[in-house]
């Protein structure tokens, strides 16, 4: 079931491509996240809703949480033609969705320490 | 997974793409992948990027804040000109008018997110592939235009040259008239024309074979043989002989010369014909209405060897104000629409047409360009004019050296006996031996036609037996010359003797020539009594020698003549 929020293949692929710089992604990550996460309640404008979605749609995906791109994606779309009725919802969606995120990630990053710890690099 | 093309390394690549996490993310896949990275935040960064540092690629997002990727993309597209950039844009969905969006905007590929690093690599290999094929384009282009611009510059400069060797002669003459196209030397196309030292016109028209500057090669020796050789008195036989020799050892196998050679003398009332190859030119009587075709009877210059080789030439009367037309096969082989060739007999009907001889060459052009689809760069024609030159001696020579050594006080003599008058003309060398005299150059003309005239009469008329009175009419004209070709090819015996005498006088000099010849001699009184006559065939030589020399002295039997030039010495 948390497949769908941190896709496990995702991660190891990325693991592997970034080497040693696997733990400043997800950093990066779920830094870039917060940040989105505050401009998708502060966007007063469509237009803004659809850029912030649209970013937060594209690291969710490379970074394999899948639910929450998906999300993203929805909102983006419904941005993207103005139905804004009930869009606070699907916010709201989304950062229920973010939190479980970051807890994954979060796990993800402290396992990344300690086997670089137990490694020595 | 081993990709099937060899990676490329080493490019710059411009990644455009707002979200960090993915930038650091396809910074480390395409920096892992050998290549160094720029990183921009949004569009307007990457142009200014892409200006500074000139990256070979770009990633580009679509949606970024500040300037989006399609307008990053057509800026950045337009900085890089000629040079293909390829962009590969970034997208997370397959959405069909976000890509066509891409494409619209200058994009070469689109990279869906998430990112497959083995997908990017081999979509910057291929990227790259096209880049470097664009690259050798745009390289082999600039380097066809530079060769293409060198070899125009060639030919201007060829041309300048051959322009001044071909246009040193007379053609600007009045009773010349010609048109060539611009380039027809480089189409093998050649027209020389020259004043013999008697004040004949020596004119040249040739067609090289083949194309370009090779044809044009030969008209060089070609040029110098004409010029140098009837500057110097020698007559169409022994020129075209060297031509030949020369263009025969100088030109590869498959070239030669076509080419109609002329001398036209009004004095003599007469036309000298040699072609080989050319199409028919036309003699065209003023008086008489009358166009008599010159047909080509020999084979090109350049053929056949010196033994082979026939510069047997045919002479036809041809009054002042007589017209000659020449013409190369560009006139004659113009292609127009359906394939067809303009040819002889659209010629012929422009020929019967004209009314105005001097618009000829103007009425034949017009006749092309109505006729033709397509133009040709080698059409040559010339119009030549019989006329009698103002006065004798019209072209003075020109001498370069000093004047110091003049030998004035000599004789000489010479017989020339029955091989050697077969096959052997002494005028140039006998010309060129008294214009060592430096007093006599100033009548250098008169002496050459008075002492070609006198010659050729005691050749014609002494030693071969001529009858003059056979030249009375255009038939007899023609009976004549072949009688002498066919009297002197089977001479046996016989001479012409000429002696020559400088004498310094106390302010100047004397030349007394004597021709001599061992024929049976004329009525000296009889010739004497008759009136000086210009417009007749028979007789033109004493007639000329008369005029140009009212001094001339004939022996009682008429076998020897005698003249006399006089020089005041120079201030």
């Amino acid at each position: 079931m948390s497949e769908i929020h941190m896709d496990q293949q995702v991660i190891s692929s990325l693991r592997e491509v970034m080497e040693g710089g696997f733990a400043e992604l997800l950093d990066t990550f779920l830094l870039d996240s917060e940040e989105r996460i505050g401009q998708l309640h502060n966007a007063h404008e469509a237009r803004d809703l659809t850029l912030v979605a649209h970013s937060f749609k594209g690291s969710s995906s490379n970074m394999g949480a899948i639910r929450l791109a998906q999300l993203c994606g929805q909102l983006e779309e419904r941005a993207q033609k103005k139905q804004l009725a009930g869009i606070e919802e699907l916010v709201i969606k989304i950062d229920d969705e973010y939190q479980m995120v970051r807890q994954l990630y979060r796990a993800e990053r402290q396992r990344v320490a300690a086997s670089s710890f137990a490694s020595g690099g | 997974m081993n990709s099937p093309l060899p990676q490329a390394h080493g490019l710059t690549v411009l990644i455009a793409e707002d979200g960090a996490a993915d930038r650091l993310l396809l910074s480390s896949i395409v920096q892992r992948q050998g290549h160094k990275v720029l990183l921009a935040c949004n569009g307007a960064e990457a142009v200014e990027l892409f200006r500074q540092q000139r990256p070979q690629l770009v990633l580009m997002d679509g949606l970024m804040p500040v300037m989006d990727g399609f307008e990053a993309t057509r800026q950045i597209k337009a900085l890089a000109g000629e040079v293909l950039v390829p962009v590969i844009f970034l997208t997370s969905l397959n959405h069909a008018d976000a890509l066509t969006r891409t494409l619209e905007a200058g994009g070469d590929d689109v990279l869906i997110k998430p990112y497959n690093p083995l997908l990017l690599a081999a979509k910057i290999t291929v990227m790259d592939r096209l880049r470097r094929l664009q690259e050798t384009v745009l390289q082999q282009r600039d380097l066809i235009a530079r060769h293409n611009e060198y070899l125009l510059n060639e030919q201007r400069v060829a041309k300048a040259v051959f322009d001044r060797v071909a246009h040193s002669g007379c053609l600007s003459a009045p009773n010349i008239r010609y048109r060539q196209s611009p380039y027809a030397l480089f189409n093998g196309d050649l027209l020389l024309a020259a004043y013999t030292p008697s004040g004949d016109t020596h004119v040249l028209l040739a067609d090289f074979t083949g194309h370009g500057l090779p044809a044009a090669i030969g008209a060089m020796p070609l040029s110098e043989v004409f010029y140098s050789m009837t500057t110097k008195g020698y007559g169409l036989g022994e020129m075209l002989r060297e031509m030949n020799a020369k263009l025969k050892r100088i030109l590869p196998v498959d070239m030669f010369c076509c080419a109609t050679l002329v001398c036209v003398s009004a004095q003599r009332r007469s036309v000298e014909v040699w072609s080989g190859g050319m199409p028919d030119g036309y003699l065209q009587a003023r008086a008489a209405g009358q166009r008599t075709p010159l047909i080509s009877q020999h084979v090109p210059l350049g053929v056949l060897k010196a033994k082979a080789f026939d510069h047997s030439t045919q002479v036809l009367p041809m009054h002042p104000g007589d017209q000659l037309f020449l013409l190369t096969d560009g006139v004659t082989e113009t292609i127009g629409p359906d394939d067809q060739l303009f040819g002889v007999e659209r010629l012929q009907r422009v020929l019967d047409s004209n009314r105005e001889p001097q618009q000829l060459i103007d009425e034949v052009e017009q006749a092309l360009r109505d006729f033709q689809g397509r133009t040709r760069d080698d059409v040559s024609m010339v119009l030549i004019t019989s006329q009698l030159p103002e006065h004798p001696g019209m072209p003075v020579m020109l001498y370069t050296d000093s004047g110091q050594c003049s030998p004035l006080d000599w004789s000489a003599s010479f017989e020339f006996r029955a091989s050697t008058l077969q096959q052997f003309n002494p005028l140039p060398y006998l010309l060129h031996l008294l214009m060592e005299v430096h007093g006599l150059r100033a009548q250098g003309a008169v002496i050459h036609s008075v002492l070609s005239e006198l010659y050729s009469n005691a050749l014609e008329h002494g030693v071969l037996g001529l009858d003059s009175r056979l030249k009375r009419d255009a038939e007899g004209f023609t009976r004549y010359y072949r009688l002498r070709n066919q009297r002197l090819a089977e001479l046996q015996r016989g001479f012409v003797r000429v002696s020559m005498q400088v004498m310094p006088c106390p302010r100047g000099g004397r030349l007394t020539l004597d021709v001599e010849d061992s024929g049976q001699g004329f009525d000296v009184a009889k010739m004497m009594a008759r009136p000086l006559e210009l417009d007749r065939f028979s007789g033109r030589g004493l007639n000329l020698v008369r005029q140009l020399c009212p001094a001339a002295r004939w022996s009682e039997e008429g076998r020897k003549s005698t003249v006399e030039f006089s020089w005041e010495a120079l201030a």
